[in-house]
């Protein structure tokens, strides 16, 4: 056989790998790395039955939920608190969503409460990019999904924060209208670019922002640079 | 591992009837069928050879038939070429919400050049109403285009009905039968259509090769211009072992279409009532016999259309899904939401689509691994959405 042909027969089609990380046709990067599909697969803190959960919803010391079946993602969390450190001691959580949303709750819980738990504050500074890279990366597109778990968390903390009197530590996401004709929120503009529209076209076409209210583009604009920032980092 | 494809409807596996096809092909004929000499006259006999076989199928002159590059460029060709050619006389253009994006973005170009465009909902079935199709008919309508067969749920519409009420008024009509070439009657008299979509990567063809039928005085304006190819409607050098691998492809889809359509239904039907009757809250998307032998389309609550998949794939199965998570716009299926299905279902949707490989075993082990994959996922769902409250709004 010639060198040449043996190089045709060496990169034949049987040899095309299925492994690992893929890009879809728009150039994005689509398939799930091995990690997250560990993840995925074997999710860990979670519940197995239905009724596991409603019983422990009882005795968690701060419960927290975002998204809804019509949203097409939703996930609870359920936190336990060693109240004299300041810790976590259990997070569990449910999910209806993708294997995004599976894979990085089920690593956030892991990062959440490994070394004897996390203190609350410094649990609370933790950033979906590092919920992401703590997996080995997501597809950007696939982002919002991750997001999930960080919002539920948070809700779950605040829970916590109200059922043991602790107001004054309570952060609600601080929420400003931007587009006073149609009502458009910075928490509408940070939706948008979580979902990808990562430029002022496609965030407008999400939103509707700027068309009625033209004032608030060029503040549109810079949202979106620090949306883009907190969550796709340099990318 | 077991590997059960059932993602028909993306795209077949390629026959190896027609495999060796063009394998000859590709060996022996290499001219370019526009040159003048012995290598370039077999390239033009061969491409003469299988408009001659394709149109005999599809019940038209030879002369009607167009290769392309797939179904896509045959409905941009359809639509945009219509559109330029009728440019200044006419402007209003009738499809439905469910079309296949190649239509619905084609349109969606069009308004943006001027044209204006009616998008027809479906009923809660997928079915188009032919009557809400004629109520649209415009003064300056001067082209249809209706799915045969919808990608998606694979319910199939009227076309005879379309196309007499389009002939009757001079509106030219188009379909896209790409999903219907291997189960449904494609002859376009019988059909009545001015213009069709068909495709070799759903009939165990070439990827990359299509056709568009265009009926004589139906005047369309090319989209590639140069050596004047395909009766100046397409220019470029044929894609002669494509075309040869298409036509074959298309005659053996048509010659075992009864026994096919007989064979699948069976095993259509079987997964759908297995599934029904095996797993709670579910629901079929499309009409349960309106629809090709080959599809078959569901929902489940309270679980994510992704999440389903990761699992069907790593136990061997392949299919897909409407859920946001795997559409690139991050929106559920355009399909299920025009039947106005609730967002719930519409994330939770899959696509099983047979193809020719699918067994009764196949189905089998489907309705084995399903219940549990979805009662694991429901297990870690923090929702219960009560069905009875869910309302399907188009009536």
């Amino acid at each position: 056989m010639s060198k040449s042909l043996k190089v045709l027969k060496d990169k034949s089609c049987s040899e095309i790998s299925d492994k690992g990380d893929g890009f879809s046709h728009d150039g994005n990067s689509w398939f799930y790395t091995d990690k997250v599909k560990e993840h995925f697969f074997h999710p860990v803190n979670i519940f197995r039955t239905t009724e596991e959960a409603k019983e422990f919803e009882k005795i968690a010391d701060g419960v927290g939920m975002v998204g809804s079946p019509a949203c097409g993602d939703g996930m609870k969390m359920f936190i336990m608190v060693d109240q004299k450190n300041d810790r976590l001691k259990e997070v569990k959580w449910q999910t209806y969503g993708c294997g995004t949303a599976i894979a990085s709750t089920s690593a956030f819980s892991v990062m959440l409460t490994k070394k004897g738990g996390m203190k609350i504050d410094d649990a609370l500074k933790i950033t979906p990019k590092e919920i992401a890279d703590y997996i080995g990366g997501i597809p950007p597109r696939k982002f919002h999904c991750s997001v999930l778990a960080d919002k539920a968390f948070r809700e779950a903390v605040n829970d916590y924060f109200r059922k043991t009197g602790q107001l004054e530590r309570i952060k609600g996401e601080k929420v400003e209208v931007i587009d006073n004709v149609l009502k458009i929120t910075t928490a509408d503009i940070e939706h948008a670019v979580l979902e990808g529209a990562v430029d002022f076209e496609a965030v407008q076409r999400k939103t509707k922002v700027g068309i009625h209210d033209k004032n608030c583009i060029p503040k549109v604009k810079e949202l979106i640079e620090k949306y883009k920032e907190k969550y796709y980092g340099d990318e | 591992m077991k590997k059960i494809y059932l993602d028909n409807s993306a795209t077949t596996s390629m026959n190896n009837e027609v495999k060796n096809e063009m394998d000859k092909c590709i060996s022996k004929v290499y001219g370019n069928p526009g040159s003048f000499h012995r290598e370039g006259l077999i390239a033009k006999n061969a491409v003469a050879d299988s408009r001659e076989r394709v149109s005999k199928i599809i019940g038209s002159k030879s002369s009607e038939i167009v290769f392309t590059s797939g179904g896509t460029e045959s409905i941009n060709l359809a639509i945009k070429g219509r559109a330029f050619a009728m440019q200044g006389k006419k402007k209003h253009i009738i499809t439905s919400t469910i079309e296949h994006p190649a239509v619905l973005e084609t349109c969606r170009y069009l308004e943006k050049k001027g044209f204006e465009v009616s998008y027809i909902s479906p009923d809660k079935d997928g079915l188009i109403d032919v009557n809400e199709v004629e109520k649209s008919i415009r003064e300056d309508t001067f082209l249809v285009s209706i799915i045969y067969a919808n990608n998606e749920i694979g319910v199939i519409q009227d076309i005879n009905k379309l196309s007499k009420i389009c002939n009757a008024k001079n509106i030219t009509f188009h379909t896209d039968a790409c999903q219907a070439a291997g189960y449904l009657d494609i002859d376009v008299k019988n059909l009545g259509v001015d213009m069709m979509t068909l495709n070799g990567s759903k009939i165990y063809g070439p990827k990359g090769v299509g056709l568009l039928y265009v009926k004589t005085g139906t005047l369309i304006e090319p989209l590639f211009h140069g050596g004047g190819q395909e009766m100046n409607k397409r220019a470029g050098t044929e894609n002669v072992p494509g075309i040869m691998g298409f036509a074959k492809a298309l005659e053996i889809v048509v010659d075992e279409r009864e026994i096919e359509v007989e064979r699948l239904t069976i095993l259509r039907d079987k997964l759908i009532e297995g599934i029904i009757k095996k797993i709670p809250k579910t629901k079929l998307n499309g009409h349960a016999k309106k629809r090709l032998p080959n599809n078959v389309n569901v929902s489940f609550l309270d679980v994510e259309g992704e999440a389903i998949l990761l699992y069907l794939d790593s136990k061997g199965v392949y299919a897909s899904s409407g859920s946001a998570c795997t559409s690139s716009t991050l929106d559920p299926s355009h399909v299920i939401l025009a039947m106005g299905i609730p967002y719930e279902y519409a994330h939770g949707s899959i696509r099983f689509s047979l193809g020719k490989d699918t067994t009764a075993e196949d189905i089998d082990y489907v309705l084995e691994i399903l219940p549990e994959i979805v009662e694991n996922l429901r297990n870690i769902s923090p929702f219960n959405v009560d069905e009875k409250k869910l309302e399907v709004k188009n009536e």
